[in-house]
């Protein structure tokens, strides 16, 4: 699937839900499915620090397409960093650099994107694109 | 006695919503509200009275000064100041800590000691560090127990005659406590050490008598009690205010100015370089009048009566912990629950309308203490009620059965 058709479902899948509460809920739980960080990355290097919670982002290159895993010691956090993972992982660098976030405003989690929000999920996906420009200079 | 529903009338913000619920504010540690009466003198004095103070002979800038003068005048009082010229107007807790950090360089020297406590806040641990890494001076600091009360038996050991300055919150902000500063001042001045007392928790609270704390220096910000931010007060005994050299040059600070030599003004104008913040300065002194019109025995009295039902409340919550239960303490509450971090508590509250503040509250040390990342802390004033305490209590129920 592309970046845009796995955001249209994650659109949609939110499109089910009538309030916040239950928005939450659903993140809470995809954050439960996020591909973890396995523990030899979850390094001081790899760190991504936001004022409050703590996320960690790793990145691999298999068959010309970028894979990421990650953690937070935050629950919330990792829901929101869950569905991006979901849209970005498993995409070539060329589109998760073109690729961008606004669906997180359609779904109702816009607030946790803002620059101001001490999460460090704005620096987060900062660090997906990083990623991705250095495995595209690779393959040019 | 306190009639908060006539008190809450007086403070507009207290109306709006806040993702659609109404918004219970329980960050007032963080920044206290501002109520109409002071909304309404800074109004009116950009509307009439709008100009630069103490040098101006026109109608205009003799009244704006008059009105700043007036306001040190008020917070003299408030704080039993015995000269006004030792109500020094700054832009808040912290510049006060930095004037004073900077300036005793010059009294400083390699050997002597400044004992710190345990509880501060970053703004009164940092400035201390950088005096002593420019002066030589080492940093010392008093411990704490597990209840975060300052150990009197350790600091009296850490006293001796190399102690020059010793620097002390009069409440904590991360956990409430309420420190015996008297005692503190007391036991310091035995040695010949100055103190310097944070009260940026305490103003809202309580009414502090600086000549019956004999303290030498009282820093406090003016939006911490229902004034505006950048403005404060460094409080300095006239006798330390003297011996200390001015800390900014510019205007306003000077008495006589040739490219050979600069003589200085006489207090405060010595510490007072430039244009002040002379609205907020006049606001200040409007916010220190409408504390004292409600009384701060009124205030304590009932803040404290919300202390006791919240901590009451939320300790029935199985797997929180309060931090911070200190005999004396004031309306702040510092809590976790087992398991789950403070951010994503702070979050789901948010989402109710509900303003706590979570982190580590610009007092790592502490958290360190407590080996624990962050707390989430609400913090009481006097326009709060037990139904909003309600609502925390059930925010707080909701986040935990969300975030289990």
């Amino acid at each position: 699937m592309t970046i845009t058709e796995i955001q249209n479902e994650i659109i949609e899948e939110f499109s089910m839900f009538d309030d916040w509460q239950e928005r939450y809920q659903y993140m809470i739980d995809l954050g439960k499915t996020l591909p973890l960080i396995s523990s030899e990355y979850k390094t001081d290097d790899n760190i991504i620090t936001g004022c409050q919670s703590k996320v960690w982002v790793h990145a691999n290159m298999n068959n010309d397409k970028v894979e990421f895993t990650a953690d937070s010691d935050a629950i919330i956090t990792k829901g929101i960093i869950a569905i991006l993972i979901r849209v970005f992982s498993n995409q070539h660098p060329k589109d998760i650099i073109e690729g961008n976030t606004e669906f997180i405003d359609t779904i109702g989690l816009k607030e946790h994107l803002s620059p101001t929000r001490a999460n460090g999920l704005v620096s987060m996906i900062k660090q997906i694109k990083m990623y991705a420009l250095a495995y595209q200079t690779q393959l040019n | 006695m306190i009639n908060v529903d006539k008190i809450r009338e007086d403070f507009p913000i207290l109306n709006r919503k806040v993702n659609g619920k109404p918004l219970i504010y329980f960050d007032n540690a963080a920044t206290s509200q501002t109520p109409q009466q002071v909304i309404d003198v800074i109004v009116d004095y950009y509307s009439n009275y709008n100009a630069n103070i103490h040098r101006g002979v026109h109608t205009l800038s003799q009244e704006a000064t008059d009105l700043y003068e007036g306001a040190r005048l008020k917070i003299q009082k408030h704080f039993n100041a015995k000269h006004n010229y030792e109500i020094i107007l700054t832009s808040g807790t912290t510049h006060g800590i930095n004037l004073v950090a900077s300036s005793f360089s010059s009294l400083l020297e390699k050997g002597d000691e400044v004992l710190v406590s345990a509880l501060e806040h970053h703004s009164n641990i940092v400035p201390w560090q950088m005096l002593c890494e420019r002066t030589g001076a080492t940093l010392k600091v008093i411990p704490m127990n597990e209840q975060g009360e300052l150990i009197m038996s350790d600091y009296e050991a850490l006293l001796s005659q190399k102690t020059k300055l010793v620097f002390v919150n009069h409440i904590s902000n991360a956990l409430g406590t309420i420190n015996p500063i008297k005692k503190i001042i007391e036991m310091a001045h035995e040695v010949g050490a100055a103190v310097l007392v944070d009260g940026a928790q305490s103003c809202p609270h309580i009414k502090p008598d600086v000549q019956d704390l004999d303290v030498d220096f009282y820093v406090v910000g003016a939006h911490k009690m229902c004034g505006p931010t950048g403005v404060g007060l460094l409080y300095g005994k006239e006798e330390w205010l003297n011996k200390l050299p001015p800390y900014q040059g510019g205007g306003e600070m000077i008495d006589q100015v040739t490219f050979e030599k600069t003589t200085y003004a006489g207090l405060p104008h010595k510490f007072e370089a430039g244009t002040p913040n002379i609205c907020g300065g006049i606001a200040f002194g409007a916010a220190v009048d409408y504390l004292n019109g409600i009384g701060f025995d009124a205030i304590a009295s009932y803040e404290h009566e919300l202390l006791d039902y919240a901590t009451q409340q939320l300790l029935d919550i199985e797997g929180l912990k309060i931090y911070g239960t200190a005999k004396e303490k004031t309306s702040v509450i510092s809590f976790n629950i087992q398991g789950i971090h403070p951010y994503d508590i702070g979050t789901i509250l948010d989402k109710m309308g509900i303003a706590v503040r979570t982190g580590h509250h610009c007092a790592q040390p502490i958290m360190d203490f407590y080996k624990i990342p962050g707390t989430v802390r609400a913090s009481f004033a006097f326009y709060n009620t037990k139904q909003e305490i309600d609502a925390l209590v059930e925010g707080v129920k909701t986040a935990k059965m969300m975030l289990s």
